[in-house]
């Protein structure tokens, strides 16, 4: 690093991640990308060009000091890369590994206008992973306050929320329905992306702050939201249950036992561990054909994790181009590499029965794209007469979900037409002292929106609560001038003072 | 949260056992119709149990579960006095509303007897009068006959081998009550689906609302897999949180059998794998000896589960 770099000087080719090779890598569940070396990363921090205007800056979703915490690896300051990520970033490791980079920072990188853009998420899973090896965490002096603060869902979106409000100096519980925390990153992402070990350091991590997690707790079943502010003593709440309630595509076929919802069956194998069965209880038979209805990250998972589990063959069906394909690119190129049939503009119209109540094909018709709609990509439309059955054994969609409906049920919090939480645009719900976030409020999203709600209503909430960062200026907008007596604001001694949060 | 110690155990059969889990807020939040989600250890499945009874006072869960599958026998042999759940989490589903039915039957065969108990609580605290049907194979193994006859009006009992009240199936029951009372305005059903069907169908023709708890297999129980989903009239539900409670009219039995079939032949190898390493340790243990020194059931005998798809009448 040191002297100013350009285009010409930089390394032209970005640096490679070393993988598994796909014939090993298919046969078990070990991380299929194996991060970069220190010597990697370094040379491909060079690449950076810290460019004045930071358009990768403005491309991240919570907005991470992208050529800040660069320039500090270049350095070989890593201690001090983490802590600029860590600023913004709660959890470098897992987002260095599932944020669609291509879509958000790299793909306004300077570099990619001539060259491949600079490898940011690599960059960001090394030194998230440096912190964890070496087992760095940012404990910041936590003055404690009286309030208490209840989380509900452990997801992404409910961990930053945790870690911001216990800094915050609150007395943190965080509920979780399942056995064990983590949300979607534990159930639904599997370990050759994901390791649980990453997840597991990220929730002590948690724990080192004083948060506290109870997992088998249905709230709105076991307590309602309304009782955890009136009888449990919680002085707010936040809302990051997720989206759940996967979609079935409503074709003749749907109920037969062949087909499942991507979601059942990576909590089978990720949670509740069936790949390990008959060790662990939980079964989870794999078809020798599989079709996999879908082309998000959620059906890339699927059809890896049913490679893994032994299938012969896995198809992937869906109605746009690959172009459209909603996962991340890395995904679909591991796929690809691993053996997966892809079939573009292809859609289900039924499933058929094998007479015993299992799958014995699917037939499809193939699509061709008309005119964009609202989401700005082409329409596929069926093409007349091109009806063709495809033979497979279990049929897995993995076309989104819905509102899951637990929190609408037992509780008065508004929703909106869609079923999802209605909040106002700092998360606030219907509830005063409620906060919601996550894919719960916006549908289906990732890791890194889900993350930053939940470090959104956390500032939401300390403000509600009235605990001041003095790191962070305060605005109310709604006092006016009559808010300010003599150039200082009337309402500042209702704040309980805090050193930097 | 709560340590899920088991609080009280009793056998009511070879299959069919009762237990007691301290669970203090459950306790408080049950409320009829709801099942809770157990795992025995971390390496256990997850099962839906309906919650059989709840005392807020004790605060206490009572699950009655038969030992039809490896997780419920294990759990048979395992679950003492003193030991505790691995998880219990809950409860769920929608409570079954209180309604202002006035006359009612609640039928209960095999794994449904002890579900419905909650339900003709539920009943007649709100006023109604209550008659309940209950199905056992015979007089040996009725439980909580004095339990339902605190809290109802009328108890019809049926056994296969007509040893204690109507010989016959719970529908041959229901009939009977149905035939004697012409002001009916409510049947809950809670037994294997083929008797929930056959009580929906003897209702059918009077247009009796018909209530239904179906039992599907299930994973998470919040509704985020779509496991449990089952045909109702023309949708799609979710059991776990659109339920378990439906209109026993318009779900889909044959769906919902055909369903609960699905990891049949894996279950089944499982189980049989367990049961050969536990006859390993019994081998080596003096109760195995024991056994066969004082001619006692041999194993193959104990292994004769009731099928839970066939109407038998349980344990
Ligand atoms: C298979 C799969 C792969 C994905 N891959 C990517 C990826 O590569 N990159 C990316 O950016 N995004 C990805 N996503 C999306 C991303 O995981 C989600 O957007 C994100 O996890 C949402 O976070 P959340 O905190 O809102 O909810 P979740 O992670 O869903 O967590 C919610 C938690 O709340 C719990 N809960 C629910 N109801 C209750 C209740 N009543 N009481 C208590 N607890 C409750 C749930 O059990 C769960 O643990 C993927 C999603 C899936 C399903
Ligand atoms: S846009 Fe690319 S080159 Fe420019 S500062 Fe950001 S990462 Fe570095
Ligand atoms: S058990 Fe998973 S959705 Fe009902």
């Amino acid at each position: 690093m040191g002297k100013k770099q350009t285009i010409r000087t930089i390394p032209q080719e970005r640096t490679p991640m070393r993988e598994l090779a796909p014939d090993v890598r298919v046969k078990n569940f070990l991380e299929v990308a194996c991060g970069y070396s220190l010597d990697e990363a370094l040379r491909e921090s060079e690449r950076c060009l810290q460019c004045p205007d930071e358009p990768c800056i403005a491309g991240c979703p919570v907005n991470i000091d992208i050529p800040g915490f660069i320039e500090k690896l270049g350095l070989n300051n890593l201690r001090g890369a983490y802590d600029i990520l860590t600023d913004t970033n709660l959890l470098p490791s897992v987002c260095g590994r599932v944020c669609p980079q291509e879509s958000q920072c790299e793909a306004v990188c300077t570099v990619g206008d001539t060259l491949a853009p600079v490898a940011i998420g690599r960059l960001e899973r090394f030194v998230g992973d440096t912190a964890l090896r070496e087992g760095w965490v940012n404990l910041p002096h936590i003055e404690r306050n009286r309030f208490r603060v209840g989380i509900v869902g452990s997801g992404p979106a409910g961990m930053a929320c945790a870690a911001d409000m216990a800094k915050a100096g609150c007395d943190v519980t965080v509920y979780e329905a399942f056995h064990e925390p983590g949300g979607v990153l534990k159930y639904g992402i599997p370990d050759f992306r994901l390791p649980n070990t990453v997840i597991d350091a990220e929730i002590a991590n948690l724990r080192k702050l004083g948060v506290k997690f109870e997992c088998n707790t249905l709230v709105g079943r076991l307590f309602t939201i309304e009782q955890m502010l009136d009888e449990l003593g919680f002085h707010a709440v936040f809302v990051g249950v997720g989206a759940g309630y996967p979609t079935m595509l409503g074709i003749p076929g749907d109920s037969l036992n062949g087909v499942l919802s991507a979601n059942e069956l990576l909590t089978r194998c990720n949670l509740m561990r069936a790949k390990e069965f008959p060790s662990f209880d939980t079964p989870l038979p794999i078809g020798k054909r599989i079709a996999v209805v879908g082309a998000g990250n959620t059906a890339m998972d699927a059809m890896r994790v049913s490679l893994r589990l032994g299938a012969e063959k896995v198809h992937c069906i869906y109605r746009r181009s690959r172009a459209e394909a909603p996962a991340r690119e890395e995904e679909v190129h591991h796929a690809e590499q691993e053996g997966v049939e892809f079939h573009w503009l292809t859609s289900p119209v039924a499933i058929l029965d094998d007479g015993r109540g299992g799958v014995r094909a699917m037939r499809c018709q193939r699509m061709e794209l008309g005119s964009p709609d609202e989401s700005g990509r082409r329409r596929p439309v069926p093409v007349q007469g091109s009806e063709f059955d495809f033979e497979t054994d279990l049929v897995v969609y993995a076309i989104g979900t819905n509102a899951n409906p637990i929190m609408g049920q037992t509780s008065g919090l508004r929703l909106n037409k869609r079923g999802y939480i209605a909040t106002d645009e700092n998360l606030a719900t219907s509830i005063a002292g409620v906060f919601a976030g996550g894919d719960i409020v916006t549908g289906a999203a990732t890791v890194i929106q889900a993350m930053g709600a939940g470090r959104k209503a956390a500032r939401s909430m300390q403000d509600y609560l009235h605990i001041r960062d003095i790191e962070r200026p305060y605005r109310d907008a709604d006092a006016g001038p009559l808010g300010s007596f003599l150039g200082m604001d009337t309402r500042e001694r209702n704040f309980t003072r805090l050193r930097a949060i | 949260m709560a340590d899920l110690e088991i609080l009280s155990r009793e056998d009511f059969s070879e299959v069919t056992y009762l237990l007691e889990v301290r669970h203090p807020l459950m306790a408080k939040a049950a409320r009829p119709g709801q099942f809770v989600i157990v795992m025995l250890h971390d390496h256990g499945e997850r099962i839906p149990l309906t919650i059989a009874d709840f005392d807020r006072e004790r605060g206490s869960i009572t699950l009655v579960i038969q030992a039809v599958g490896k997780t419920t026998r294990e759990m048979q042999q395992q679950c003492k006095v003193g030991t505790s759940l691995f998880a219990m989490v809950g409860p769920m589903g929608i409570p079954s509303p209180t309604t202002k039915a006035k006359k009612v039957v609640c039928v209960g065969g095999g794994l449904g007897v002890a579900p419905i108990y909650p339900q003709a609580k539920g009943f007649k605290q709100s006023g109604a009068y209550v008659i309940a049907v209950l199905g056992f194979r015979t007089r040996a193994l009725v439980f909580w006959e004095k339990k339902f006859r605190e809290v109802c009006d009328e108890l019809i009992l049926c056994t296969n081998d007509g040893s204690v009240g109507i010989k016959g199936l719970v529908t041959d029951g229901v009939q009977q009550a149905l035939a004697r009372h012409a002001d009916i305005d409510e049947v809950v059903a809670i037994g294997p689906p083929v008797m929930m069907r056959a009580c929906a169908d003897a209702t059918r023709a009077r247009k009796i609302k018909t209530i239904v708890s179906v039992n599907p297999i299930m994973v998470d129980g919040t509704g985020m897999c779509g496991g449990c989903r089952v045909k109702v009239g023309e949708q799609v539900k979710f059991a776990c949180v659109d339920g378990p409670d439906f209109d026993g009219h318009l779900v889909d039995f044959d769906d919902l059998m055909s369903r609960l079939r699905r990891y049949t032949s894996v279950e089944k190898a499982a189980e049989e794998r367990w049961t050969a390493s536990c006859r390993m340790s019994q081998q080596l243990g003096p109760s195995a000896l024991d056994a066969l020194t004082s001619g006692k059931a041999p194993q193959s005998e104990l292994l004769e589960l009731p099928d839970p798809f066939s109407e038998t009448l349980g344990g």
